[in-house]
């Protein structure tokens, strides 16, 4: 009631509240205010919850309850297809980044786009792969397996679609704003955030695909 | 990494230690990744050493491999970035992640092993 908050600096041009050196104490330590260890310390939440996934898949990933079995089922053909789609996407943007550190604006955002296209890629991918599982009755309530399946895969699909989300977000601010600092800052958020997915998918199709079809 | 990029763009635009790497760099790792996503691609769909368990064995190792690739080279984690609390929250979660997989299986394996013997007429009539 008393906190009628009308900010002594409410009238200035738009400023964001993290600015690069603003909290520099001579370590040098924290140069960016930190952003980088905080988004790298939610990364590493969010891979707790892949890992109770991976727990839960590792843990029912057998039983098929008399339904389809992985061998049936996953076509590893498309599952390499896909899997270099996020690699090609992965090396896009580091190529991304290193525009930015140039300061080159469009071709920034054009290999933003590069990498955005890949992505979608690999989404299309995946959702051919679900529907085509659906349409044979391969559905999450078929049987354990394909429950955790379902969830662990999907988690890692919608991670990527709201990875491509915040591409399309950034590219906007990109070309609005240009390379500032808190461009850049955001494109090193995505950046770890788009390899992290990555690095989820090598343990996708490293023990949920390949280790499942084995007999 | 360290080396090629402190020279490449110095150290006074990163004083955090980080790096956003090379060209190098990424082209490095890109090649690695590709050389160790084939291998087990190419294991399991070819049947090369027809025994299930070693197959699995190098899958995961060839994935333990591919994902250390990733970190160093995309993620550029090294033990200075961020005066090392990074790799310091990295290791803490893999120590859990570790806790949860291993323990997950451990647990549910020894239920498995320990219940009871059930029928099929029993199993159908289970709520």
């Amino acid at each position: 009631m008393a906190h009628t908050v009308a900010s002594p600096d409410s009238g200035k041009d738009v400023e964001f509240y993290v600015r690069p050196g603003a909290h520099d104490d001579g370590h040098g330590h924290d140069a960016d205010g930190g952003t980088m260890l905080g988004f790298w310390l939610y990364l590493m939440s969010d891979c707790l919850i892949f890992a109770v996934l991976f727990a839960t898949h590792a843990v029912v990933g057998r039983s098929y309850a008399a339904g389809p079995s992985p061998a049936d089922l996953f076509d590893l053909k498309l599952i390499l297809i896909s899997t270099f789609m996020l690699l090609f996407s992965s090396i896009t943007y580091g190529f991304a980044m290193l525009e930015m550190e140039k300061n080159r604006l469009r071709p920034t955002i054009v290999w933003l786009a590069v990498t955005f296209f890949f992505g979608a890629c690999f989404l299309g991918l995946e959702l051919y792969e679900f529907s085509h599982l659906i349409h044979e009755g391969a559905t999450p309530q078929r049987s354990a397996f394909l429950s955790s399946f379902f969830t662990l895969v999907g988690t890692h699909g919608l991670h990527v679609t709201v990875g491509m989300v915040w591409m399309i977000v950034l590219g906007v601010q990109l070309w609005q704003r240009g390379l500032i600092a808190e461009n850049k800052r955001r494109l090193l958020c995505l950046s770890m955030f788009w390899h992290f997915l990555d690095v989820v998918w090598i343990g996708v199709f490293s023990f949920v695909y390949l280790m499942g079809v084995l007999p | 990494m360290s080396a090629t990029s402190e020279t490449s763009h110095g150290a006074e635009h990163h004083p955090g230690g980080e790096s956003h790497g090379s060209l190098r760099g990424y082209v490095i790792g890109f090649l690695a990744s590709v050389v160790l996503t084939v291998i087990p691609f190419w294991l399991v769909m070819a049947d090369v050493t027809g025994n299930s368990l070693v197959t699995a064995l190098l899958i995961m190792e060839l994935g333990v491999a591919q994902i250390l690739v990733h970190m160093y080279y995309f993620l550029h984690m090294n033990s200075s970035s961020q005066g090392g609390w990074t790799l310091m929250a990295l290791i803490f979660t893999v120590v859990l992640v570790l806790i949860t997989l291993i323990g997950s299986m451990w647990v549910m394996h020894h239920l498995n092993t320990l219940m009871m013997p059930m029928s099929a007429d029993h199993m159908r009539h289970v709520p």
